[in-house]
C-alpha cells in the first residue's frame, strides 16, 4: 500500500492525522481567514503568509466515489474492487477530502457493501493506526 | 492589437503505423513521423528552424533536429502536462513564424504507450504534490481521478452509461471507416458496452482509450510560405491554452466548481480571438482519453449550456450528419492514444477534404488537447 508521499506544505496536515486530528490550513490574517486545501505557502485571496491548522469537526458528505477493479497496484488489487471517495466537510464545504468508506479504522477498503455509498451520504472521520484518515457512514 | 489569426498554417502532416506493439524505437518513430509531414509538405528538413513537443516525450529536439537533418535551429518549446499540451505545440510554433522567430516549424509526438509501462504503475517516481492527497487512498489512475468527476456529473445533471456509450459508438463508427485505426474491423455494440468488464466504476473498459505505439508530427509555416506547398493550407485561426483560478489538474476536486474544467478557460479565450462561434464548427476533434471528457469539454467550448452536454450526444449527434460530428478518425478510444496528436491530423485531413470519414464541405475545426489538466486547443479553417 502507498504511503503519503509528504511535502513541506503538507506535513503539518500529516503530523495531526497521526495523532487523531483533522486539521486543514487556514490563512491567519484577522481580516481574512479564509481555509485552503491542498496546502501552499500563502493564501490565494489576500496573500498572507500567515497560517494556522484549524480543527475540524470530522463530519462531512460524500461527493463523489468509485470502485477501482484491476489491473491495480499490489496490495489494492487484492481489496478490489474498494471504495475511494471525495468528502465535503461540515466545516468548510468548499474543502474536500480523497479518502475510503470503512466499517472500522484498520478495516479493509472493501469493508463497506457498496450499495451503501450513496452522493450526500453522511460520513465521519476515524484514523488507521498508522495516521490515514478514514470515514466511517453516520447511519452504520 | 496583433492576432495570430490565419497567419500561420498546417501544411504537412505524417504519422507511422498504429498498434499495440511496433518493434522501433522511440525515437526512429518520431523520425518516420516528422519525414513523411516534411514530404507531405513539400519542404526539405534542412529548411526546419522550430520545434515543439510535450512532455511525456521522450525524444527531445536534440536528438530529433541532429537525425533528420533539421538546420539551424531558431526556435523551440516545450508544453507541459501531457495530453493537454498537444493543441499548444501548434499555437506556439504558430506564434513563432507568426513573429519572425522561425520559418518552418515541427511539432510531434512518439510513444510507445502500447508496449511500454503504464504510468501510474511508477511508485519510485516522486509524485506531484496532490499525489500526497489521493494515491494512498487508492486513486491510482487517471481513470479513477475522472470516473470520480463522472459520477459527481452524472448525479447532478442525470447523465447516463447511455451517453458515455453514444461518445465510444460514434468514435467506434468512425474507426470502422479508417483502416488505419486499431478498432477498423471491430465494431461496437450497446450490449458489449453494457456488459463489459468495469475499469474504476462507472467507468468501464470502451470509456477508456485505447492503449497505442505510434507517432506522428505536423508541419507549421506563414500563412505565405503556405500558398506554395502541395496541399491546400489549413490555417491556425485562433490558438489558446487554459489553465483556469484554482485549477489542481486531473483530480481538480477543491475549487469551486470541480465540473468547470480547463476548457471553459481555453474556450474563452479561443472565441475571442475568433471571426466564428460554436455554431459555425463542421466538425470538432475533441480529446477523449475517457469518454465523459466530451459531454464535459461540449459544454466548456460552448456547444451547449451547463449540464446540457451528456443530452448533446443524444440523437446520432455525433455522428456523420449529426450536429457536431466527432473525433471522425475514431480518437483515442478508437483510433490510438498518442497524447491527442492524432486529433490534430485528422482536423487537417478533414479540412484537405481527405478523411476517411469526411464531413461534406467542412471548412472549420475545433481541435481540443486533454480536459482536466491544464489544456489547449486550435480552430482551425481552410
Amino acid at each position: 500500500m502507498l504511503r503519503p508521499v509528504i511535502d513541506d506544505d503538507g506535513a503539518p496536515f500529516w503530523k495531526y492525522a497521526a495523532r487523531g486530528e483533522l486539521r486543514v490550513q487556514a490563512c491567519a490574517a484577522p481580516a481574512c481567514g479564509e481555509p485552503r486545501f491542498p496546502p501552499r505557502p500563502c493564501c490565494p485571496r489576500c496573500g498572507s503568509f500567515d497560517s494556522e491548522w484549524r480543527r475540524m469537526s470530522g463530519r462531512g458528505r460524500i461527493w463523489s466515489f468509485v470502485f477501482p477493479h484491476p489491473p491495480l497496484l499490489p496490495g489494492y488489487a487484492e481489496q478490489a474492487p474498494y471504495n475511494a471517495v471525495v468528502v465535503e466537510l461540515l466545516d468548510a464545504p468548499r474543502i474536500r477530502l480523497a479518502g475510503n468508506v470503512v466499517a472500522a479504522p484498520d478495516a479493509p477498503l472493501n469493508s463497506v457493501a457498496p450499495a451503501r455509498l450513496r452522493i450526500g451520504a453522511g460520513v465521519r472521520v476515524v484514523f488507521t493506526r498508522d495516521g490515514l484518515p478514514r470515514w466511517r457512514l453516520e447511519r452504520a | 492589437m496583433a492576432t495570430l489569426k490565419d497567419k500561420a498554417a498546417i501544411v504537412g502532416i505524417g504519422s507511422t503505423a498504429f498498434a499495440g506493439r511496433l518493434p522501433e524505437s522511440e525515437k526512429t518513430l518520431a523520425c518516420r513521423a516528422v519525414l513523411a509531414a516534411l514530404e507531405d509538405a513539400g519542404i526539405a528538413p534542412s529548411e526546419v528552424d522550430g520545434f515543439a513537443s510535450y512532455t511525456m516525450e521522450e525524444t527531445d529536439e536534440v536528438e530529433l533536429a541532429k537525425a533528420v537533418g533539421a538546420g539551424d535551429v531558431t526556435f523551440f518549446s516545450k508544453v507541459g502536462y501531457g495530453g493537454g499540451g498537444s493543441c499548444a505545440t501548434v499555437a506556439h510554433l504558430a506564434g513563432a513564424v507568426a513573429t519572425g522567430q522561425a520559418s518552418v516549424g515541427v511539432a510531434w509526438r512518439s510513444r510507445k504507450r502500447g508496449s511500454g509501462p503504464r504510468p501510474w504503475t511508477n511508485t519510485t517516481a516522486q509524485l506531484p504534490t496532490p499525489a500526497q492527497w489521493t494515491r494512498p487512498f487508492g486513486l491510482l489512475r487517471p481513470v479513477d481521478e475522472i470516473g470520480m468527476l463522472a459520477r459527481r456529473y452524472m448525479h447532478e445533471y442525470g447523465a447516463t452509461r447511455d451517453h458515455f456509450f453514444n461518445v465510444a459508438l460514434a468514435c467506434r463508427n468512425r474507426a470502422n471507416q479508417n483502416p488505419a485505426a486499431m478498432m477498423y474491423e471491430r465494431p461496437l455494440t450497446r450490449e458489449m458496452y453494457m456488459t463489459a468488464r468495469w475499469i474504476s466504476e462507472p467507468l468501464c473498459l470502451f470509456d477508456n482509450c485505447l492503449e497505442t505505439d505510434g507517432a506522428l508530427a505536423c508541419v507549421i509555416v506563414s500563412a505565405e510560405r503556405a500558398r506554395d506547398c502541395r496541399h491546400r493550407p489549413v490555417y491556425v485561426h485562433s490558438a489558446a491554452q487554459g489553465l483556469p483560478a484554482q485549477h489542481h489538474g486531473m483530480v481538480n476536486y477543491w475549487n469551486d466548481d470541480p465540473l468547470t474544467g480547463p476548457a471553459w478557460t481555453a474556450a474563452r479565450h479561443l472565441w475571442k480571438q475568433a471571426d466564428f462561434g460554436p455554431d459555425d464548427v463542421h466538425v470538432a476533434q475533441i480529446y477523449d482519453a475517457f469518454t465523459p471528457l466530451i459531454p464535459l469539454s461540449l459544454e466548456g467550448y460552448g456547444f451547449c449550456g451547463r449540464g446540457e452536454g451528456a443530452a448533446f450526444t443524444e440523437g446520432g449527434a455525433l455522428e456523420i450528419g449529426g450536429r457536431l460530428p466527432l473525433n471522425t478518425a475514431g480518437g483515442g478510444l478508437s483510433e490510438a492514444y498518442v497524447h491527442g496528436f492524432n486529433l490534430i491530423n485528422e482536423g487537417v485531413k478533414q479540412l484537405r477534404g481527405a478523411s476517411t470519414a469526411q464531413v461534406p464541405d467542412a471548412r472549420t475545426c475545433l481541435v481540443t488537447a486533454g480536459e482536466g489538466v491544464p489544456t489547449s486547443a486550435l480552430l482551425l479553417r481552410s
